[in-house]
């Protein structure tokens, strides 16, 4: 008899509970995308946005966003239920030139931090310089937190979104919460 | 915190990048061209430099790309980093010391 296993959510046995400030969020279309580090690409219409082209900078329109995470290398976000369409979309405007594009959705899980201390929060386990002036809204990067390698974009002057892999959500969930704690 | 200038990214804390040894070291076009000796030399020789030493280094949770550095062994001062490709900026030795 055919079963089919049920997707959990990665903090779904974690019984630790957040404050108000770190959210866990639901699934999202992902993909990794790379092209040839000079190919500077015209807009993309599946995306509605032009790829970042600065380092470390991510571009949103209304229903998707790209973060630059290195020279040819984007990671795409879009709501779960477009990340088909989105895909084939994608790979229609990018034909003729040289592109890998990796659906990566279930890889990993996006946390989003906010308040008046989610900057010094994000410290206590990534070295980052967090200062306005040095990471501005918009900035995004792969970075670290303790053990763990994220993907870090600051969507706000009080706001982060944090990209995890799967199986470090609960370690990272974990630490926020405690330091969270220390830092109210 | 030691910081490190990411030609790609900018200053950026040690923890992000891997050391991924001496820099500028050429393999043979056709190895079959070359001798035993040069070859086991490619392979294993190293500078050893006590002093401004060009290596390779890797951003590696960052923009997870190579590039070269001139690191002071004495000291563990970057002296400059450059993209891999770039000739080894001696200038900057200069300028450093
Ligand atoms: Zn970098």
């Amino acid at each position: 008899m055919a079963e089919t296993m049920a997707r959990l959510h990665p903090l779904a046995a974690v019984k630790t509970v957040a404050d108000a400030h770190l959210l866990a969020q639901g699934p999202m279309g992902r993909f990794s995308l790379r092209l040839a580090a000079n190919a500077a690409p015209a807009p993309l219409g599946a995306l509605g946005l032009s790829l970042p082209l600065a380092p470390c900078r991510a571009a949103q329109s209304e229903t998707a966003a790209a973060l630059w995470l290195g020279p040819g290398e984007w990671l795409l976000l879009t709501a779960p239920e477009r990340a088909s369409a989105v895909e084939a979309a994608l790979r229609a405007e990018l034909a003729g030139q040289a592109f890998s594009l990796v659906e990566i959705s279930h890889r990993q899980t996006g946390l989003s931090l906010s308040g008046p201390r989610a900057a010094q929060r994000l410290n206590a386990g990534c070295p980052l310089d967090l200062d306005l002036a040095s990471f501005p809204v918009g900035m995004c990067t792969r970075t670290v937190f303790a053990k763990a390698e994220i993907v870090l974009w600051r969507t706000g002057v009080e706001a982060f979104h944090i990209e995890v892999w799967r199986s470090f959500v609960p370690y990272l969930w974990e630490l926020l919460v405690i330091v969270g704690a220390e830092t109210s | 915190m030691l910081l490190i200038t990411c030609p790609f990214c900018g200053p950026r804390p040690e923890l992000e990048f891997g050391y991924a040894g001496e820099a500028h070291v050429v393999r043979a076009q056709d190895p079959r061209e070359v001798s035993d000796l040069q070859w086991t030399e490619y392979l294993y020789q190293r500078s050893n430099v006590r002093g401004v030493h060009a290596e390779r280094w890797r951003h590696a949770h960052g923009c997870a790309q190579f590039f070269n550095a001139l690191r002071d062994t004495t000291t563990d001062h970057f002296v400059a980093t450059y993209r891999i490709g770039e000739p080894r900026p001696d200038a900057a030795v200069e300028a450093g010391r």
